[in-house]
Order: structure tokens, then sequence, then C-alpha cells
């Protein structure tokens, strides 16, 4: 792995956060997962430490107040160099199901006219990308998804909606996302997925990682349903597969 | 159980927080005026974590059905119990049967209640802080029982403090945000010669302001924010992140406000002023 210029700047009394390139990029961000875990195995207590990982960052969050930052920073430069000591992470594709029917992709008609494609198209190209989770923020369990075609690059609406229905999958702009919960959102709404990808019922209460990979598969009305009633009483089976690093 | 005869505007639970979870966007929550609770829950000799009652602007009636200890904390509120006023930051007794009835609002913004073992209500990804989704309920109702356990006898070690609360203090200290250097002298000049006036938008996720600073065309990726973070909109807008606000965000982060602050800030209501100072 190649060492990467990477600043440290202390952020408030608890906090201390790490800089990569200023860009997006799967490198970048697989160089911060591999840090991170090496962080937590051996130096980072996770009963005092938070770590958020983003795009070109990540940020140290210490439950109490972070004393010697200039020690700390030192420490934490001299870490860097030793981050592939640890194992990589397990890196996972999930394959999240996701209702692309009229009932729930309330603008898809309207984003394949502004696309100048069919809707077919829409799903074919929306279903056949494989997205890269560079953050977890913003709700609980909100994915921010890299990797969206050129193709499906439409801007977000002009006005906004005051309630987009959980499980809603949108466009906007190079992104898109699934709404982990009934929020405003001024999104295009091409379908809906039909599995809770934040439970604060369950053990692990979003199984998604930041580094991990999303892909979208079409099911029908009736599958939908059914996933439903299995995520209700807790008995749906998320499909990942285990990618090699 | 603890019967709420009146809710109150936004009354919630709330320990020092939910942590362990940000990287899955889940917000810390927890005490927005957290040093005054603290003093609350050593009268009390619960442990520091014990969950208290956060009362907003106007305040509940309650019913204890059981017996126990109690200390107010915060803003200051014209309280009564059975009729006979009660003072914050001091261990009273209740009987079972009282009613404890929060009149007008004083000082402040946010009132504690924390009694004796603290409440036992079901703990929610490691807190008992109410936040929607990650607990059913975002707020207390008219009509809910809150567990506690019964206390017949205490003998407080201290059964009074003197107020640690920062109820007259407008001077929020901060630090240097990541994005503060992006200010130039004019915007510099704005944010610490002005002072701020709170907005309509102000609740447990984060305080707006009505004055602005000049605009900017900034552009970051984001990144983790925290309580307590300055966040600077396009538009000149500032935003003050608070417990419950989001785990990242996109506006760049210009200060990034003092522990202390974050208590100062949470005690301030709907045209109050605010001004910074770097330190």
């Amino acid at each position: 792995m190649k060492d990467y210029k990477i600043s440290i700047r202390s952020f408030g009394e608890h906090a201390v956060l790490v800089e990569w390139p200023n860009e997006v990029d799967e490198a970048i961000l697989e160089d911060i997962i591999q840090f991170k875990s090496y962080l937590k195995k051996n130096r980072l207590d996770p009963e005092e430490w938070e770590m958020v990982p983003a795009y070109n960052s990540l940020t140290l969050i210490d439950k109490n107040r972070i004393i010697d930052y200039q020690g700390f920073k030192k420490e934490l430069k001299t870490w860097y160099k030793d981050r592939e000591t640890v194992k990589k992470r397990d890196v996972f594709l999930w394959r999240l199901p996701v209702c692309y029917d009229s009932d729930f992709a309330i603008d898809i008609e309207d984003v394949a006219k502004k696309l100048g494609i069919t809707v077919e198209n829409v799903i074919a190209l929306h279903t056949s990308s494989i997205f890269t989770v560079y953050g977890i923020g913003f709700l609980p369990g909100f994915m921010y998804l890299g990797g969206l075609p050129k193709e499906l690059e439409v801007p977000r609406r002009s006005e906004p909606r005051q309630k987009v229905d959980k499980g809603s999958v949108g466009l906007a702009g190079k992104q898109t996302g699934i709404y982990p919960q009934e929020s405003p959102g001024g999104w295009n709404i091409i379908g809906n997925c039909s599995v809770p990808i934040f439970d604060a019922e369950r053990e692990e209460p979003c199984f998604v990682d930041v580094g991990d990979k999303i892909q979208f598969y079409p099911i029908t009305r009736a599958e939908y349903d059914l996933h439903k009633i299995q995520g209700e009483v807790g008995i749906y089976q998320f499909e990942k597969v285990k990618l090699d690093a | 159980m603890l019967k709420v005869l009146k809710s109150g505007l936004y009354t919630t639970l709330q320990d020092e927080g939910r942590f362990g979870y940000r990287d899955k966007g889940v917000p810390v929550s927890g005490i927005m005026d957290l040093d005054v609770v603290r003093n609350a829950n050593i009268l009390l000799e619960n442990e520091t974590n014990a969950a208290v009652l956060e009362i907003t602007m106007t305040g509940p009636t309650l019913l204890f059905e059981k017996a126990t200890y109690i200390v107010m904390a915060g803003a200051e509120f014209s309280v009564t119990l059975n009729n006979e006023p009660l003072s914050n930051n001091k261990v009273h007794k209740v009987k079972a049967g009282d009613i404890l009835s929060y009149g007008k609002l004083l000082k402040g913004f946010r009132g504690y209640l924390a009694l004796k073992g603290g409440f036992q209500s079901k703990v929610v990804l490691g807190s008992r802080s109410q936040y929607f989704p990650i607990t059913k309920k975002g707020f207390i109702k008219e009509n809910t029982e809150l567990p506690y356990e019964e206390c017949l006898d205490f003998e407080p070690k201290i059964s009074e403090l003197k107020s640690n609360s920062f109820l007259d203090e407008t001077v929020l200290m901060v630090s240097k945000g990541p994005e503060f250097k992006l200010l130039d002298d004019m915007q510099l000049e704005q944010l610490f010669i002005n002072s701020f006036t709170v907005a309509k938008e102000y609740n447990r996720m984060g305080y707006q302001f009505n004055e602005k600073i000049k605009e900017h065309d900034w552009s970051m990726l984001t990144s983790a924010t925290m309580p307590g973070t300055v966040q600077l909109t396009p538009s000149g807008k500032l935003i003050i992140l608070m417990k419950d606000g989001q785990t990242t965000g996109g506006y760049p982060r210009i200060l990034q406000l003092k522990d202390k602050a974050i208590s100062i800030l949470a005690q301030k209501k709907f045209g109050d002023a605010i001004s910074f100072k770097l330190g």
C-alpha cells in the first residue's frame, strides 16, 4: 500500500481529524479503513473512542477530553506507518432488493424523460452498477454511495417533498441512496428497498460498513410484500458476497 | 411509576448519550446541559450516567406512585410539590401520591429532573436517551408511565449544592474548526465582533441564528460533525449542531464549541443573543 500524505488536526476538545488528499478515490477509502482497523485493534479502546470514516477523512472522537494533543498527533503519525501490520478487514458486497414498481417509483418516468432513456434503461443501469459506501451519516443508516453511471445523473427535484417514505431509493446529481426512515427530501424517487438497512432492534443495527459495496436487484411487488413481512419478524436473510481484497 | 399527567412542551428521557454508533449515522444524543445534571446525580449519589427528565420551556405535571428523592437542575421554573414551592440543586423527599407541577419558566430554557437511582426505561444501543427512531418514541406524551425504583430512606451526604448553571452567560468559547482557514478577514470580523440571536429554528438537533455573515462558494467532501460543530451554509447562515445533530455534514465546519459553550447554548431560546470567542 502506498503511503499517503495525511494531515492531522485537532477538532475541538474531544476529536482529531485525519485527512487524506481531497479526492473521491477507492484506494484512499481503502487506506482509511485499513488505518481504522489498525487503530481499533491495537491502539484506541472502543469503549472510549469512536471513529467516523467518510470519503477522505477519519475523525477520531474521544469520550474524554484529549489532553496532550501534540503527543497524540506524533503517535498517530507513527501508527499510520504500522497500519498494514493488521489483517485487512473483510469487505462485503451487499445485494439489496429494490421494487421499481410504479407504486413506489413516483419519479421514475420523469427521470427517464429527463435522461432521454426508457424506464427499463433506468432500472437496468441502476441494477448493473456496483456502488461503494463512502460514508454513513445524515440519518442512522444513510449510505453515501459512489459509482453512479454518468447516464443516471439527474438534478434533484426543484421542490423537496415534505415526506419521503422509508426505504425510498433516490437519484440526485452524482448520488444514489436509500432513505432509511421517513423524512423530508429532494431526491428523485425511483423505487423502494424492501429490507431495513438500519434496525435498532438488531444486535448489529446496521450491517453495512463504510468501504463495503452495494448492488441493487429488481424484485416484483409480491416479493416486496414478502420481504416486508420477513423483515418485520426478523427472518429476512441479507444476501452478501465476501470480496477478495 | 412516575405518571405523566401533563407532558409539557417537549419532555424527554436523557442520559449522557449513545456512544459507539456514530459510524452508522446514529447521533450521540444525551443531556444538552450536562454539567448541571452531573451535580444533580452527585447529590443523589447516582451513577454518572443515570437517566433524567429533560424539560423544555413548559414543564410537565407528574404524579409519583412510589416514594423517592429528587433533584431539579438547569433552567429555573416555579415548581411546586403538592403546592409547596421547591428549589433547584437541592435534594427533596417525595412520598407516594405526591404531585410535582412545573409552572412558569423563570430563567434559561431546559430544566432537569433527576431521581434516586435514575429512570429505569429500556436501554437501546447502550443508552436511555430518547431519539426517534432509535427509541420507539421521540418524546414523552401525556399518560406515559416512567419506571423508577422506590426509595424510602436516603441520607444524602450533601443535600444542597450551589448552582453551577451558566444561565446568564452569553459568550461561547470556541476552537477553530477544520475549515476555519477558509474564512476571509471580513467573515472573521463578522463572526467575532457581531453577536447572533437565536432564530425560530432551534431544537435538540441544532441552533440557527437570525444574523448572517458573508456568503461563500466553498465545497467540501462530507465529513464528520459533532455536537458543538458550527457549520457555515453557502448563504452565510450559521448552524450549530447540538446533541441530536447529524453525524456527518457537507457544510464547512468553521468553529467547534467547547463543552461548556454547549451547556450555555442549551439554555438559550428564540431571540437570545450569543457571541463567539476563540480560546
